[in-house]
């Protein structure tokens, strides 16, 4: 098993709406993925087609090599939390934790009561009356008991306090480094996932702009500054992300595999952030772009 | 999952199970005494008219329960449909719960499955019991009750027998099934409501009567179809029906009229009907003759008849089975459209 997630030609429409479109990406085992957009992007729709929550329009998708929610082993090998961490308001903690040793053919009872216990949560407090940090903890001790090869957590830290945040994403850290499991995680503030991703997907207008490790988007993505030249004067390996100019200078945000030699630019590392916001301008810098060519 | 939904439904249960223990101890010890006063009554009255006095006797006696019991057992099937029914998935879809259960190692279809079959058996059990402990109750007056309120009348036939059950599921399926499709609750209860109601006047009214082909027949005129006889000043003659039949009492009469010789209608019954041909002032119709009880035969013997079409009394468990196997089909047909929904379309 090489991708916990491939999808070929995905596509998802609401009515006339393309909630995701064209999207074919291959996610390999054993990262954190991060999955970027603004609100309204499709992460949400990409990750429940995922889950099996949704079928697709178009295309396939396979999550572990298998259909997703196709049976209950497919499912018992995929965890998912939704958006807002949803839970019975009328259950308990420990009803909870019931339900999911019931419904779980791999249940961890030890690890769910232990980590209930560690988190200071009372078993007998109905989920209703816990805080949204609380529930979130809740729904993730539920997805990690379960024990799934992938665990897919949609929005997780979305409605939490920045206390809560960091402690939330801390526990996932700790349970994705004992259990050795993919995490496929979104948000769309890339300061959540920037600590605890290794792989990153930006989704921008229902459509992926990029997707790939951390480490080599950066290596491969440079910030150009220099006096003003237009985009078809670069070099044919290097892709334009983002440019903007002023009355006589230049700033590209280009992706390219070799290194940048020409010495009119002065050549900047991008930030895991600069890099995501370059990704989210691009549509709004290519209208600038046309722009700028009329007033010439 | 069967203790998900248990654990879910938990209250609900409790509380309709509290409600039809009440109505249990209201209903046996007032069950047994009418079962008492019927037999000592039926004992004590030797004549048919002394009789038909004891039985309206009885009948007022009991008049508020009678009607409250078939009050009971028409409402709890809406009431099933409208509070266990159109919540069991929409209260999931609301809170958005539905993504944490459908994401244990469960597949939708089992979830529904055991959340309708579950809920759905509670639910018909209920009504069920129901039903048939006021069938139990009301025994001795439907036998006894007058027009109206007979075991055939369309409202008192609901609320006894085996169709309550029917209606149940029914209902049930019918509150899951516009609740998956309107996805919120109060919506989803109200259309319940409205559509289940729609249905239950219909039946009655349009099908019930066709279940079985109804009975055509002709009576001749008698003590008991005939409500009365009138001379008019300028000498006709015209005689009243009821919409009582010969010889089948008890049977639900869906209509009844005055033919003449040729078969035409001359009145229905309740309406004054004119006879032509007979002799107001000799003979046994004229007020000379002093009783009236010759001049029914001289009205039969001009070829005046009652046309009646009917459902006997005896086709009470028939059309019960028929009935409560259409509820039970229609609720089979709309329990498969919730499984291929939630396959194909839910979210």
């Amino acid at each position: 098993m090489t991708s916990v997630l491939q999808a070929h030609e995905l596509g998802k429409r609401y009515g006339k709406r393309w909630a995701l479109r064209e999207c074919t990406i291959d996610i390999p085992a054993g990262h954190v993925v991060g999955l970027v957009g603004p609100n309204g992007a499709g992460k949400t729709t990409l990750l429940k087609l995922a889950a099996g929550q949704l079928e697709p329009t178009s295309g396939g998708i396979t999550v572990l090599g298998g259909r997703p929610a196709a049976g209950p082993a497919q499912l018992a090998r995929v965890g998912f939390v939704a958006q807002d961490t949803p839970a019975y308001a009328g259950l308990t903690v420990a009803e909870h934790l019931r339900l999911g040793a019931r419904l779980n053919p791999r249940w961890d009872a030890a690890m769910a009561r232990e980590r209930i216990a560690r988190l200071g949560l009372a078993p007998n407090q109905r989920a209703g009356k816990l805080s949204g940090g609380q529930r979130a903890q809740l729904a993730l001790t539920l997805g990690l008991a379960k024990r799934p090869e992938l665990l897919i957590l949609d929005e997780p830290v979305a409605s939490l306090d920045p206390l809560a945040r960091r402690e939330f994403l801390q526990s996932l850290m700790e349970a994705t480094v004992e259990h050795e499991l993919s995490v496929v995680l979104s948000s769309h503030l890339i300061s959540d996932l920037e600590r605890i991703c290794d792989y990153l997907v930006v989704l921008v207008e229902s459509r992926v702009q990029i997707a790939g490790e951390t480490d080599r988007l950066l290596a491969t993505h440079h910030r150009l500054t220099g006096p003003r030249r237009a985009p078809d004067r670069l070099p044919a390996g290097q892709h334009v992300v983002c440019a903007r100019h002023t009355d006589r200078q230049s700033t590209y945000v280009v992706r390219t595999d070799a290194p940048v030699h020409d010495p009119a630019w002065t050549v900047t590392r991008l930030s895991l952030e600069d890099l995501v916001l370059a990704y989210m301008d691009k549509p709004a810098a290519a209208d600038r772009r046309a722009l700028l060519e009329v007033q010439r | 999952m069967i203790w998900l939904t248990w654990r879910q439904l938990r209250g609900a249960a409790l509380m309709t199970a509290v409600l039809l223990v009440i109505l249990a101890a209201v209903l046996v010890p007032t069950g047994s005494q009418l079962a008492a006063d019927y037999a000592g009554g039926l004992a004590a009255c030797t004549r048919g008219d002394d009789c038909l006095g004891f039985y309206d006797q009885l009948f007022d006696d009991y008049e508020i329960p009678f009607l409250a019991s078939i009050l009971i057992v028409l409402i709890l099937p809406a009431m099933i449909g409208l509070f266990w029914g159109a919540p069991l998935i929409t209260r999931e879809l609301e809170a958005g719960t539905h993504l944490l259960v459908w994401n244990q190692s469960i597949t939708r279809t089992r979830w529904l499955a055991v959340k309708l079959g579950f809920t759905g058996l509670i639910a018909v059990a209920a009504a069920g019991v129901t039903g048939l402990a006021v069938t139990w109750w009301s025994g001795p007056l439907d036998q006894s009750a007058r027009e109206g309120f007979a075991l055939m009348a369309p409202l008192v036939f609901s609320a006894r027998g085996i169709a309550p059950l029917g209606y149940a599921a029914f209902a049930f399926t019918l509150g899951v099934t516009v609740g998956m499709l309107v996805r919120r609750t109060l919506p989803a209860m109200a259309l319940t409501l409205v559509a289940f109601l729609a249905i239950q006047l219909a039946m009655p009214l349009l099908v019930r009567p066709h279940l079985i082909p109804p009975v055509t027949s002709a009576f001749e005129i008698g003590r008991e179809n005939v409500d009365g006889f009138g001379i008019n000043r300028d000498g006709t003659f015209d005689i009243r029906l009821n919409s009582a039949i010969p010889g089948h009492a008890g049977a639900w009469v869906l209509s009844s009229e005055l033919v003449d010789p040729s078969g035409r209608t001359v009145a229905a019954s309740g309406a004054d009907g004119r006879i032509t041909g007979v002799p107001t002032t000799s003979g046994p119709c004229a007020p000379a003759a002093g009783s009236p009880d010759g001049c029914p035969a001289e009205v039969n013997r001009l070829g005046y008849r009652q046309k009646a079409t009917y459902q006997p009394l005896e086709r009470f468990w028939p059309l019960q089975w028929i009935e409560t196997g259409i509820y039970a089909v229609l609720a089979l047909g709309l329990t498969w459209f919730c499984f291929r929904w939630i396959r194909r379309r839910l979210t």
